[in-house]
């Protein structure tokens, strides 16, 4: 497949599962916390079409309601990180000497602990939730948008045309957002849509411990949890927001490498 | 004849080792083109860039390089930025780097208006415009937002150099402006850069190690050899009787009519070209 193709593959996608997120409240049939002991682990059925859980809540409302909050989470951590990620890697990649050097080790400090156990640890301090599993997942990810956008930075700013924007007279603000920016940003945004594939597992796996979105509002990792338990009787359950992560991940996933073709054509050859 | 440009002692070293331009002093007048030649690594481009205030900050720079009434090697970061591209203007020698990929030709000439005078964006385009025409761009307004790849080698080059002559600079310093060119389009803009310092009086410092070049438009010429400025004056005396080892090696080595060139002798920096002179002050002897 084309670079184009995996783009416009991967915007498709995402675009349909933002607008059926962002339109949960209308598509939704059913109330997503509201129980109904007849419907307890019903199969799928024209009523249900994705079948009712073990407290028989209709599972494709909570499917569209978890999907809402996990890309919530997932894009916000991502934009968030990019927002101190890019200024940092610049200054660090620009101007490199001392400024690299602090900002460089103190995005290393961060890159010192697992993932898991720095969001763990994040929730511990400040307790369970969608917007600190979203802070979390944004500081893991400075480091790593940190130091892409600092390396190409770094490349750029050895080029010609910088000395030749300096030796025309520009300040060093006009050259880094004139002409480091324009020729830098390209492997950071490719970096940060692979990784919005990754904060969206991320999610789902905190809210798989209990430690995303509290229950009752539904979450595809928490739904995943209820699901395991009754894997055997009602597959349903966890198969649908299953499907919905694997769906999510798909569309970033198909984005970044559609976006790694195009800025980066030195990469695998079609 | 007061200089527009004058290097006082100048010496530039990068962290302890060997200085990389050492002790030069040479002075720059109006409207005169000044050839700096010699070897690659013989601190041309480091003096160069000593005068632009773009070394990087591991060098140290001692002496004094002067600018009419101002004491360069004195200023700030910002009276040096307000200096550069508007009374010293830079041209580097790969044209086709020294410009950024994803901008306009023209936006990239009128951000050097810009960076100096608060003009509108109009009237930096109108600038940019008679610049492009004065060097030679044909079809100017129509290829202003033409971007660089679209331009050949010696169109770049022409771009460059109305980028840095945008503000009327006093000072053009050029970089082997010619060296990533082939032969005829070099002509062109040695043509190029010889008529525009004359329209508007600028003193230009030629940095090359093609002494064909300095023969074709240099009035004065300076041999460089392992930082040291060894020996300056009249191109044409320069030529015609060299008085110092090195440039009777460099001036043997210039292949001329049909006698091919001597291999130059490569002194390692290391030795100094005074113990070559005492050897040879020996062998004569």
């Amino acid at each position: 497949m084309k670079a184009p193709g995996f783009i416009i593959a991967g915007v498709v996608l995402l675009l349909v599962l933002v607008l059926v997120a962002a339109a949960a409240p209308l598509i939704a049939p059913h109330d997503p916390e509201s129980f109904d002991v007849m419907q307890v682990m019903g199969a799928p059925s024209a009523n249900h079409p994705f079948g009712s859980d073990v407290l028989g809540r209709d599972v494709f409302s909570r499917v569209i309601y978890g999907l809402r909050a996990s890309l919530a989470v997932a894009l916000a951590s991502v934009i968030g990180s990019l927002i101190v990620a890019v200024p940092l890697g610049l200054l660090a990649g620009y101007f490199g000497g001392w400024t690299d050097g602090v900002i460089s080790r103190s995005l290393d400090m961060i890159l010192v602990l697992p993932a898991m156990l720095l969001a763990v640890t994040f929730i511990a301090i400040l307790g369970p939730g969608s917007t600190v599993a979203a802070i979390a997942i944004a500081v893991i990810y400075l480091p790593i948008l940190g130091r892409v956008m600092r390396t190409s930075a770094l490349v750029v700013t050895r080029n010609d045309y910088i000395a030749g924007a300096r030796a025309r007279g520009a300040t060093h603000l006009r050259v880094i957002l004139g002409h480091v920016v324009p020729n830098a940003l390209g492997p950071v945004t490719v970096q940060a849509s692979i990784l919005g594939a990754f904060a969206l597992q991320l999610e789902a796996g905190l809210s798989f411990l209990g430690l995303g979105a509290q229950p009752p509002t539904p979450s595809l990792g928490g739904m995943l949890a209820d699901g395991r338990d009754v894997l055997i009787q009602a597959p349903w359950v966890g198969i649908f927001p299953g499907l919905a992560i694997v769906l999510a991940v798909i569309a970033f996933t198909l984005l970044g490498e559609g976006l790694r073709r195009v800025l980066d054509p030195t990469g695998v050859a079609e | 004849m007061t200089g527009v440009l004058t290097c006082e002692n100048v010496t530039v070293r990068f962290g302890s080792g060997r200085p990389a331009v050492s002790d030069v002093s040479l002075s720059l007048q109006k409207g005169e083109i000044f050839g700096l030649v010699g070897e690659s690594g013989s601190g041309k481009s480091t003096l160069a860039n000593a005068v632009m205030g773009l070394l990087p900050d591991s060098a140290t720079v001692s002496g004094s390089i002067r600018m009419a009434d101002l004491t360069l090697t004195n200023l700030t970061e910002a009276a040096m930025r307000g200096l550069r591209g508007n009374r010293i203007g830079m041209i580097f020698q790969d044209a086709s780097a020294s410009l950024d990929p994803t901008w306009s030709v023209g936006d990239q000439i009128a951000e050097a208006v810009r960076a100096h005078r608060s003009v509108s964006r109009a009237a930096g385009r109108t600038r940019a415009i008679s610049l492009m025409e004065e060097v030679g761009i044909p079809d100017a307004a129509a290829r202003y937002n033409d971007v660089p790849h679209r331009f050949s080698g010696g169109m770049r080059q022409r771009i460059v150099i109305a980028a840095a002559l945008a503000n009327n600079p006093d000072i053009l310093i050029a970089d082997e402006p010619t060296t990533a060119l082939d032969v005829t389009i070099q002509a062109q803009v040695l043509a190029l850069i010889d008529r525009l310092r004359r329209d508007h009086d600028t003193a230009v410092l030629l940095i090359t190690h093609d002494l064909g070049v300095v023969g074709q438009v240099c009035d004065r010429v300076g041999v460089m050899h392992g930082g040291k400025l060894l020996e300056t004056g009249q191109t044409r005396a320069i030529f015609a009787n060299p008085q110092h080892p090195y440039t009777r090696a460099l001036m043997d080595a210039n292949p001329v009519g049909k006698r091919r060139g001597t291999r130059l002798p490569v002194i390692p920096p290391e030795w100094s070209v005074e113990s070559l002179l005492a050897r040879e002050e020996a062998a004569d002897g």
